[in-house]
């Protein structure tokens, strides 16, 4: 049984590729075979935050294109057992793919017997967007907990079911613990209330995610890292496993705490 | 009740509220699908039918697409608001 889950959010810059390469390792990880298709055309980004960016050789243009067979152009990462990377072309645009080529690239991958494929949909809602939605079971949408990128989130939604992915998931990304007991960022029901779409998850704003970013290996593979544990979270529920929620409650600071901080100084 | 808040400044809603809020607003319209080339055509026709049966002030007429807790479930809906000030009755039959 294979499946294709695309990572989609409208809005530019609110974590699609960093989410698509945690939880397509994070899949493997826990033994599944994994391709990570990075449709993202013209703006390639996937292969470096993967830290595959030395080993492309063809592209998934040049899959579509004929320009040699799909095993050529999937990149085995030989850290993680079973997760392959599909590149973006970078010196074509959105045009030089279909939908309906992206749905028959989407069922040579099936064939190739991979348990997930996991696509990563660029900004926007235009040509990039309807191609890598084209081939997709399943939607997940990642937004931030602010207004531009909610409001995109839900014309996304909506795109989304006009095209037959019904019932997208939602990951809430980037939360900020203390904004949100402060009562100056929107909380997780907020999100959801107005989306009224089911969560996957939720992840917090961590800097680990940067410093992971900067070497190229995903957070999922951090144990100390708190997204990585929300991503390792997301991806058993992918596997249909019932995780709750984290709850990222922060003790409120003391008196003694805070006093404390003011010697330290 | 906190004896400090007593002196404290009443502070304003807090910042993650008011994004809500705001958002919900911009959300109605934006499910609406309705322009606002479309809105003023919708004024200008309101006016025109109106205008028939009595006479309105077009000033301060005002229309707005808002929302509204809707009766069967406890959702949402959106609502088209119209407050329209009459300035005097014309008879029908005139």
């Amino acid at each position: 049984m294979s499946e294709v889950i695309v990572i989609t959010s409208g809005k530019g810059g609110v974590g699609k590729t960093t989410t698509s390469a945690n939880l397509g390792c994070g899949l493997a990880i826990l033994g599944k075979k994994v391709a990570l298709v990075d449709a993202d055309i013209g703006l390639r980004n996937l292969d470096v935050v993967m830290g595959l960016e030395n080993r492309i050789v063809y592209d998934l243009v040049d899959v579509v294109e004929g320009n040699c067979r799909l095993k050529q152009a999937l990149i085995k990462d030989k850290r993680f057992d079973g997760l392959f990377l599909l590149p973006a072309a970078q010196t074509r645009d959105k045009d030089a793919v279909s939908p309906e080529q992206m749905q028959k690239l989407c069922e040579s991958l099936k064939e190739e017997g991979f348990d997930f494929i996991i696509i990563d949909c660029p900004a926007g809602i235009e040509q990039g967007f309807k191609n890598a939605i084209a081939g997709a079971d399943r939607a997940v949408v990642v937004t931030t907990p602010e207004v531009s990128a909610v409001r995109d989130a839900d014309r996304i939604i909506g795109l989304l079911e006009a095209n037959g992915l019904n019932n997208p998931t939602l990951i809430l990304n980037r939360l900020r613990i203390d904004l949100v007991q402060r009562g100056d960022m929107m909380n997780i029901e907020d999100v959801t209330e107005i989306l009224a779409v089911d969560i996957l998850g939720v992840v917090p704003d961590d800097e680990s995610i940067v410093i992971a970013t900067n070497k190229g290996e995903p957070a999922v593979n951090t144990t100390e890292s708190k997204a990585g544990q929300a991503y390792r979270n997301i991806v058993q529920r992918l596997m249909g496993q019932d995780v709750p929620i984290m709850t990222f409650e922060q003790q409120p600071e003391g008196f003694m705490d805070k006093l404390k901080k003011l010697f330290r100084k | 009740m906190d004896f400090l808040s007593f002196f404290r400044k009443k502070s304003a809603a807090p910042s993650g509220s008011v994004a809500k809020d705001r958002l919900k607003l911009v959300l109605v319209h934006d499910r609406v699908n309705c322009s606002s080339q479309v809105l003023e055509m919708l004024k200008t026709d309101i006016i025109k039918v109106i205008s028939n049966y009595m006479e309105i002030d077009q000033e301060g007429l005002d229309i707005q697409i808002t929302q509204t807790q809707s009766d069967d479930n406890n959702g949402t809906v959106p609502v088209l608001y119209a407050n329209i000030p009459i300035k005097s009755m014309r008879k029908v039959n005139q």
